[in-house]
C-alpha cells in the first residue's frame, strides 16, 4: 500500500531562520497521528510541507505516493477557527459545499455532500444560520464538516481545540475518536492533554521530528517533548545517498534510536 | 421631485440618466460586496484615481490628433483595466508592499489625467465632470456599453459564484481545492475596474468608493450570504441613484455628490441603529 505521507531529509527555513532540519517521515494509510509540541517549534510548518502550501528547501515531501499538489484534492483540511473574517456573509451550509469545489459534481449532488457532512458533526440544524454567529467550538465543527465533504483519504486539522471551550473540546475530540480507523488523520496540538487523547502514533516536533514509541499514556518524557521543555533527538541515519554527513553524528547522551 | 418625473417622462436624457444608473446600481451591488468581503476597497479607490488617466488622455487624442477611438469611456476602460492589472501584478508577484503600491497607482493615474486635461486646448470643463461626475452628460451615449459591461458582471458572478466565494473567504482552502486563487483575485480586480468606470459616470471618480461600499456596507448589516449582500446593496445603491437624481434636478444640484450624502447618511444612521440596538440587547 502506498504510504499516506513520506518525508526524505526535509529541511525548510522562513527567510533566515531554519525551521525545520533533516525531518524523516513515513505515516502509513490509515493511522491516527498527533503532531505534538511547543509554539513556534514547526508543527505548522511541518503541515503546511505536507499540503503543498509550502516548498521545502531540501528533501522531498510525497503524499499518497504524489506532490503534494497533485494529492491536494484528496486531503481535506480543517484551518484554525479564529482566521476567519468575522463578519464574511455565509451561512453554514455554504462554508461547507466549499469542501465541494475542485470536483466535477452536479449542484444538487453537492447539497447533499454537505448536508451529510454536516450530519457527521452533529449539527444538522445549524444548515441556514450565519456562520459568524456560531460559537467557537460550532465553528470549528463545520470547519470540520468543511473538510470531511471534501471525501479526503487524508484529513489534516491545525489546532482543532484551541480557542474553544472545555465541553466544546470534548465534543471536538469524540468526534474525530469515531473517524479513528475511517481514513488517515493528522492532527496538530500544542496541548498534552489533546495528545493524551490519540497515543496510536505521536510525532513530537520541535525544528526535528522524533516519533515517540506506541504508549498508553503521556509519560514524563513525552511531556517534556510537547512542552518543549527537552530538545528531540536527532533522527537517525537518514538514506544513504545523502551527501551530508548525517550518518555519522552521535546522537546525544541517554538517547536511543527509534 | 415632481420637475424631475415630468423631465424623465419627456426628455430622453433624463430618462437615460436614470437607466444607466440603475445599471451602474447592479454592477455596484454585485461587485462592490466582493470588493468589500475582500477588503480591496483601497485598490478600488486607486482604480478609479486612475480613471482620470484614461479620460484625460482620450480626450486628448480626440481633441488634438482627431482620433475617433478611444473615445472617453473607453479610455478610462483601458486605464482602469491597466491599473488593476498592475496592482494585481504586484501583490501576487513581487514582494513589493501592496499599499505602497496601491498609493502609487493612485497618485500617478491621477496626474497622469491632470497633465494631459490641461495639455488638451479648448474648455476644460471636463476634468469637473470627470472628478464629480454628470451623469446627465453621459448618459445618452453610452447606453448600450453600459448594458454589455452590466451583462458581463451578472454572468460572470453567477458562473463563478461559488468558486469567488470560497477565495474570499478562505483563499488557502480554495488553493488546496486546487481553484487558480490567482486567476480569480485578477478577474475580481477586472470586475472592480470595469464597475469603477461605470459608477464613475454617475457620481464622478473621487465619488465612486462611496457608491461602492456605503450600499454594501448597509446591506452587511442583514444579508447572512454574499448573494443576499448582493441583491440588498443592489436595491439601496438603486434607490439612492434615483433619489439623489429627482432631488437634485429641480434646485440644479450636481447629481453626484447629492447621491452620495443621501447614501452617505444612510449608512450613519445605519451604524447608528445597530449600535444603540446592540446596546439595547446588552442591557436585556
Amino acid at each position: 500500500m502506498t504510504l499516506a505521507v513520506e518525508l526524505r531529509g526535509v529541511s525548510f527555513g522562513y527567510e533566515s531562520e531554519r525551521v525545520l532540519r533533516d525531518v524523516d517521515l513515513t505515516i502509513d494509510q490509515g493511522r491516527f497521528v498527533c503532531f505534538a509540541g511547543p509554539n513556534g517549534g514547526g508543527k505548522s510548518t511541518l503541515f503546511r510541507l505536507i499540503l503543498g502550501l509550502l516548498r521545502p528547501d531540501r528533501g522531498s515531501v510525497r503524499v499518497l505516493g504524489r506532490t503534494p499538489e497533485d494529492a491536494h484534492l484528496s486531503m481535506g483540511y480543517v484551518p484554525q477557527n479564529f482566521a476567519f473574517d468575522p463578519r464574511f456573509p455565509v451561512r453554514v451550509s455554504d462554508v461547507v459545499r466549499m469542501g465541494c469545489l475542485g470536483r466535477r459534481s452536479r449542484r444538487a449532488e453537492d447539497r447533499r455532500t454537505a448536508e451529510r457532512a454536516l450530519e457527521e458533526v452533529g449539527l444538522p440544524q445549524l444548515a441556514n444560520v450565519w456562520f459568524n454567529t456560531l460559537s467557537g467550538g460550532q465553528r470549528q465543527r463545520v470547519l470540520i464538516a468543511r473538510g470531511l465533504a471534501t471525501r479526503p483519504e487524508i484529513l489534516l486539522l491545525d489546532e482543532p481545540t484551541a480557542n474553544v471551550d472545555a465541553v466544546a473540546e470534548q465534543e471536538i475530540l469524540d468526534l474525530l475518536e469515531a473517524l479513528r480507523g475511517k481514513l488517515t488523520v493528522l492532527l496538530v496540538t500544542h496541548s498534552a492533554s489533546v495528545a493524551s487523547r490519540f497515543l496510536e502514533m505521536i510525532v513530537c516536533v520541535n525544528r526535528r521530528v522524533h516519533i515517540h514509541p506506541p504508549a498508553d499514556k503521556v509519560d514524563d518524557q513525552l511531556m517534556r517533548h510537547i512542552c518543549g521543555y527537552e530538545p528531540l533527538p536527532e533522527q537517525h541515519p537518514p538514506l544513504p545517498s545523502r551527501t551530508r554527513g548525517g550518518a555519522g553524528r552521535v546522537p546525544p547522551a541517554g538517547e536511543s534510536p527509534p | 421631485m415632481t420637475d424631475f418625473l415630468h423631465a424623465v417622462m419627456t426628455s430622453a436624457l433624463a430618462r437615460n440618466a436614470v437607466i444607466i444608473g440603475l445599471l451602474a446600481s447592479v454592477a455596484c451591488g454585485i461587485v462592490g460586496t466582493y470588493v468589500v468581503t475582500r477588503r480591496i476597497s483601497y485598490i478600488a479607490a486607486s482604480v478609479a484615481h486612475c480613471v482620470l488617466a484614461g479620460l484625460g488622455a482620450a480626450r486628448y487624442v480626440n481633441v488634438v490628433h482627431g482620433w475617433t477611438f478611444p473615445n472617453p469611456v473607453q479610455g478610462a476602460l483601458i486605464a482602469a483595466l491597466l491599473a488593476a492589472g498592475v496592482i494585481g501584478w504586484v501583490s501576487l508577484r513581487t514582494r513589493e508592499r501592496e499599499d505602497t503600491a496601491i498609493g502609487a497607482v493612485w497618485a500617478i493615474g491621477m496626474a497622469v489625467g491632470i497633465l494631459f486635461i490641461y495639455q488638451t486646448p479648448g474648455y476644460n470643463q471636463d476634468l469637473m465632470s470627470y472628478l464629480f461626475g454628470n451623469i446627465l452628460l453621459v448618459s445618452n451615449r453610452y447606453l448600450y456599453l453600459t448594458l454589455a459591461l452590466d451583462v458581463f458582471i451578472v454572468a460572470v458572478a453567477a458562473i463563478f459564484y461559488y468558486q469567488l466565494q470560497a477565495v474570499c473567504f478562505d483563499e488557502e482552502f480554495a488553493r488546496l481545492r486546487n481553484l487558480r486563487v490567482g486567476l480569480y483575485y485578477l478577474l475580481l480586480l477586472a470586475l472592480t475596474a470595469i464597475t469603477v468606470v461605470l459608477l464613475s459616470m454617475v457620481v464622478g471618480i473621487v465619488l465612486v468608493i462611496a457608491l461602492l461600499t456605503l450600499p454594501t456596507g448597509i446591506a452587511g448589516r442583514f444579508a447572512r450570504s454574499m448573494g443576499q449582500m448582493m441583491m440588498l446593496s443592489c436595491l439601496i445603491c438603486a434607490v439612492f441613484t434615483v433619489l439623489g437624481l429627482s432631488l437634485s434636478y429641480g434646485p440644479d444640484l450636481p447629481a453626484g455628490p447629492t447621491i452620495i450624502v443621501l447614501t452617505g447618511a444612510a449608512y450613519l444612521l445605519s451604524a447608528a441603529g445597530c449600535y444603540a440596538w446592540g446596546k439595547r440587547i446588552r442591557r436585556g
